[in-house]
């Protein structure tokens, strides 16, 4: 069994959610996402067993085109991260209408299959276009199905589309260039370029502009919070639990390894810009009225400390770097999971209208406390081990550095205890609060268990990646 | 079966914790505070067991290694035990206080509706507080530091429907996380410098000369750094300011959390770590002086304050200075042993503190107070023991531990020993200002509370009355020329620290302390019994009482300093930068839209226009070729 059947899964379970109708769509997807999931563990056991999942196919011969994947360690706990958030991004809307459901479901699973794609393209061709096709989905799902006045979402989400399809188009230059100097896209034959440093800084520059856009590194994140905001739920979750680590997985993948002497000259400009955005991230989000912009801020500071982590070139920084991928992709969704409760509840974004949540569903209260003091990472959760090897590394290149992003831990209480205190503290609000119901639990559970599992237990994951990035490391090295 | 047992200690209170979050509200109140405090009685019995396995056998503190955590490059960090002399010394108080004040809370929370969870929080912060102390490396007890710091949060912030309480909790909460990014510092420099966080690992290389003189800064900014985390968990200046606020979370907190335990951690970890600090002469001198800073300020600021919880609170912070004290001047057993003797009487005055807010239902202000002694003898009487023994009168246990730090100040640096011993005349003074005006002259609360006034039941007289026999005889463990407590400790240091002999500069130091204290409580005494005395009104505070009543306007320094700039700056971010590097993005598309507009211009479909442009064109070309 190889990969594509992932692929495949997810392709074909589009179109049958598209087929199955308005009223069984949601069904249809979660069933299909949960395969795509239950196949990606079975990768992985084959991975563990030692065979290769790999597939190989000719696709053009002039120019020289492949079919094909690399299916490593990081790439596969990519894709169980992309596989398992779909499933629980899925599950977490089945109490929402919504209009055109088909078409709403199909394009989410679409949108999956583009992203698996991304993370196991080892041709440079077939990788740009996964990339590509990642984002008209989105595009749609924020278009049609998201919130607040239409001509500002339209504004926004245009914005969006066209300012990341702008940045990867460098990227695709970057990709012609190699090809025209390689003969083939494919990945083990581009590493094996010897580019001199000129060359390297103009790649490595035109990767960083669609990476940057995309994750979003400070001062490239202009599309981020609003986008969150008006976006559905389910589109914001999808953007920040799964899509922004497309980018930071590619700097892993692409950028480093293709460009290491650039890589190696500058790190200190885009780690400083890295940190950065953490540091800005955090203070903006201080002032924040509405929660799902201010999380979208939050996002920012901590894909900034991610970021920082990839640019240390250390083997520490990228470990560092994807446990925290994967942290952050689940917290995030329970963050923006939590905001969607008090929505559908309270029908508002707005945190001045609302307050004393807790005296009304203590158990609410009691796991989006879980996951928020998860996010700022409280050791015992996933998210600290992350953080951890990342401010290690970075203290590792500069103690400045380790200091200086490390005020995240601070200014991410303020930001974050605030809020919880404005939005769930306090009197009881006036407004009637439904109780959460057993099955929006069982989805905080999940993540719950995630979170804690992982972060006193996080070495199945680092076993996992670490012969992958240690292969990275060394081809980051290899000059 | 060590394993085991250890495990049992660990994981009791958090069995504890998860029976009354998942069943409390079913259980009932009974069965929440039975369970709530049998699991730390638990860890304390299981505590007794690794107690006298190491007095049979002091050279092998036990070791349980449970399984690989955090991987980096060059080394791993385990999730490991160590029940050494040190740990098990603190789990002993923890989970011994910590029994009597789970006990003391079944009355005390027993109207509250949300009990469970005052259980629950309680027993979650038993279990960090273990870690905390149990673990082998830096990073299991950064589990415990900022796990306790949570349930600290949690605690504080435990009447949630009031935003001054959750004011304070965050403010604690945040205040915290500014020291531990220290002590995060400090671990990476130490990792980096021993290669390892393993405690063990550390105090080898600590001790090879080579690896130290090659990194002696390094060595003294990772002690600064750590320290740095102390001053934040155990409020020293200038991260001291949460303590008091604190005080918001029901008593029992106050006492476990707020004064017996959590505060405490500070002193562990440097005395954890003394094999660093030993090499940082230059931070020695900074702690002992930031510690017999913040007693005095701590002490000025508790003589007039009027909450009787507040005075506790600035006399924890005092207290906690004096312990640093001693810390930087390198006698850790001295600090730990006023640690324990601390942890005995400052429990119970909390307590104590508690069972006279109980009985005046919520009433926290002593100018509504007095009069008590008669309705509430034993809580009186217990207070009054332990308020003897902060006092530091022979021959209560509070005397032998301030003693020691005194005259070990003495022997080292005069103007310090000055300062301590101010602090411990103010001490005196504020703690028998509260005794009198709770205790003595006529009862100043309302008709209605008078009606009602009432001791305390068994189970909150009861640990008052195990915790005030404690504070009496707990100098027992050290005394002068023959400490058990220093005994004890010995395998922990490299060189045994001398036990003070009782020559004639202790006793004259003995006299001069007691004569001190004396004086405290006469001043004290001619104030409030003599003139029969009560607190002015805020409003009619003046000079220099003002400013101290006000805390010398630190928090408001901060605010001006920190807080508010740090609002402007949000707001700034938020309303110019955010819209400028938006609006450049859009600039982009508005340049493309513009050249786009003028290109159409030059589509007009003339073909004589474009002939015109393809020779244009060429010509440049051509010259373009031939000149350049």
């Amino acid at each position: 069994m190889n990969v594509s059947i992932i692929l495949i899964i997810l392709l074909f379970g589009a179109l049958a959610t598209y087929f199955a109708g308005d009223k069984l769509a949601k069904t249809v997807a979660l069933v299909i996402s949960l395969a795509s999931f239950v196949a990606s563990v079975a990768i992985l056991n084959q991975h563990n067993a030692g065979i290769s999942s790999d597939f190989i196919y000719k696709w053009i011969s002039n120019p020289n085109i492949y079919l094909a994947s690399k299916v490593d360690g990081l790439a596969i706990a990519m894709m169980l991260l992309t596989t398992a958030l779909t499933t629980i991004i899925v599950w977490s809307s089945f109490a929402n209408q919504f209009k055109n459901a088909k078409g709403f479901y199909a394009l989410v699973l679409f949108m999956s299959f583009a992203m698996v794609g991304t993370f196991v393209s080892a041709d440079a061709f077939l990788y740009y276009i996964f990339w590509e096709l990642a984002l008209i989905p989105i595009y749609f799902i924020a278009l049609v199905w998201g919130n607040g006045d239409v001509e500002e979402r339209k504004r926004a989400i245009v914005k969006f589309f066209i300012y990341t399809l702008a940045g990867s188009l460098f990227m695709l230059t970057a990709f012609i260039y190699l090809f025209s100097k390689a003969g083939s896209l494919l990945i083990d034959e581009l590493y094996l370029l010897r580019l001199t440093e000129q060359e390297q800084f103009w790649i490595f520059g035109a990767f960083f502009l669609a990476y940057a856009i995309k994750i979003p590194i400070f001062p490239f994140h202009t599309w981020q919070a609003n986008t969150y905001q008006l976006s559905p739920s389910v589109g914001t979750m999808l953007l920040s639990g799964i899509m922004l680590k497309m980018g930071l997985y590619s700097v892993i993948r692409w950028q480093l390894p293709l460009a290491p002497l650039a890589a190696k000259t500058y790190m200190n400009i885009f780690l400083v810009l890295s940190i950065i955005g953490v540091v800005y991230g955090s203070i903006v989000a201080l002032k924040q009225h509405n929660l799902k912009k201010l999380l979208a801020y939050s996002s920012l500071a901590h894909v900034g400390l991610i970021a920082a982590g990839a640019y240390t070139l250390s083997l520490d920084g990228l470990r560092g770097a994807v446990l925290q991928m994967i942290a952050h992709g689940f917290v995030v969704v329970g963050l923006f999971f939590a905001a969607e409760i008090i929505e559908r509840r309270l029908n508002t974004q707005e945190i001045a209208q609302m307050g004393g949540i807790r005296i009304l569903d203590t158990k609410f209260a009691s796991m989006f406390m879980i996951v928020m003091v998860a996010s700022v990472g409280l050791p015992g959760t996933f998210n600290f081990i992350g953080e951890f090897s990342l401010l290690y590394s970075l203290y590792n290149v500069d103690i400045w550095y380790a200091v200086i992003g490390g005020t995240t831990i601070i200014l991410g209480a303020v930001y974050m205890l605030k809020m919880f205190q404005n939005v769930m503290l306090g009197e009881a609000n006036a407004k009637p609060f439904a109780a959460i119901t057993l099955q929006e639990s069982l989805v905080f559970v999940i993540i719950i268990a995630v979170l804690l599992f992982f972060g006193l237990y996080p070495k199945p994951i680092n076993d996992l990646i670490t012969p992958a990035l240690q292969e990275i490391v060394a081809k980051i090295n290899r000059v | 079966m060590e394993k085991n047992i250890a495990l049992v200690l660990v994981l009791a209170p958090f069995f504890g914790f998860l029976f009354n979050v998942f069943f409390g509200k079913k259980a009932g109140k009974t069965l929440v505070g039975l369970v709530g405090t049998a699991s730390v009685l638990v860890s304390f019995l299981s505590t007794l067991f690794f107690f006298s396995a190491l007095n049979a056998n002091p050279s092998q503190p036990v070791v349980v290694d449970l399984f690989q955590w955090i991987s980096l490059e060059k080394f791993n960090v385990n999730f490991s035990f160590l029940l050494d002399q040190l740990s098990v010394l603190w789990l002993l108080f923890v989970t011994g206080i910590g029994t009597l004040i789970h006990l003391y809370s079944i009355s005390y929370m027993h109207d509250d509706e949300n009990m469970n969870k005052f259980f629950a929080y309680l027993n979650l912060f038993v279990f960090f507080m273990i870690m905390l102390v149990m673990g082998s490396n830096l990073v299991i007890l950064f589990i415990g530091w900022e796990g306790v710091g949570l349930c600290s949060y949690l605690l504080i912030g435990f009447w949630y429907k009031n935003q001054d309480y959750n004011d304070a909790a965050k403010k604690a909460f945040i205040m915290n996380r500014i020291g531990d990014l220290g002590l995060l510092v400090g671990l990476f420099i130490v990792a980096y410098v021993f290669g390892s966080l393993d405690y063990k690992v550390i105090s080898e290389g600590a001790y090879n000369t080579q690896l130290v003189s090659n990194n002696s800064g390094l060595i003294a900014l990772a002690a600064l750094c750590l320290f740095i985390g102390a001053t934040g968990k155990s409020a020293q200046i200038p991260l001291y300011t949460w303590l008091p606020d604190a005080m918001a979370g029901p008593t029992p907190v106050s006492a476990l959390i707020h004064a017996a335990t959590m505060v405490t951690a500070g002193i562990f970890m440097v005395t954890r770590m003394h094999f660093l600090f030993d090499l940082a002469p230059q931070i020695l001198d900074l702690i002992a002086i930031v510690g017999a800073a913040t007693a005095v300020l701590a002490a000025s600021i508790g003589l007039v304050q009027n909450d009787i919880k507040k005075v506790l609170a600035y006399s924890t912070v005092s207290q906690l200075g004096l312990m640093f004290l001693a810390l930087g001047l390198g006698a850790y057993e001295i600090a730990v042993f006023h640690v324990i003797t601390h942890a005995f009487f400052k429990a119970c005055l909390f307590l104590g503190s508690g069972s006279v807010i109980h009985a005046l239902h919520g009433e926290q202000d002593m100018r509504n107070m007095g009069g008590l002694r008669k309705v509430m003898p034993i809580t009186f009487w217990t207070m009054m023991i332990s308020t003897l023994a902060i006092s530091g009168i022979f021959p209560l246990s509070g005397f032998w531990s301030k003693d020691e730090i005194l005259l070990t100040a003495f022997h080292s640096n005069i103007p310090l020993w000055i300062v301590g011993s101010i602090a411990s005349i103010m001490t005196a003074f504020y703690m028998f200002r509260l005794m009198y005006l709770t205790f003595f002259g006529e009862f100043r609360g309302t008709e209605e509370q008078k009606h009602h006034l009432h001791e305390s039941p068994a189970l909150i007289t009861f640990p008052l009355i195990v915790l005030a026999i404690l504070a009496a005889v707990g100098g027992l463990i050290s005394l002068p020329g023959n400490s058990w407590l220093n005994h004890y400790l010995a395998p922990l240091f490299r060189k045994a620290h001398e036990a003070h002999h009782l020559d004639a500069t202790a006793y004259a130091l003995m006299a001069v302390a007691t004569v001190g204290a004396l004086i405290g409580i006469g001043i004290a005494y001619s104030k409030y019994i003599k003139k029969q005395e009560v607190p002015v009104q805020d409003a009619e505070m003046k000079g220099f009482a003002s400013v101290l009543y006000h805390k010398y306007y630190v928090d408001e320094a901060y605010d001006v300093v920190v807080v508010t700039p740090l609002k402007k700056l949000s707001h700034f971010f938020r309303n110019y930068f955010e819209v400028a590097f938006s609006e450049t993005v859009f600039a982009f598309g508005k340049i493309a839209n513009a050249i786009g507009t003028q290109g159409k211009v030059l589509q007009n479909g003339s073909v004589g226009f474009y002939l015109l442009a393809f020779v244009i064109g060429m010509a440049s070309i051509l010259v373009y070729l031939f000149l350049v």
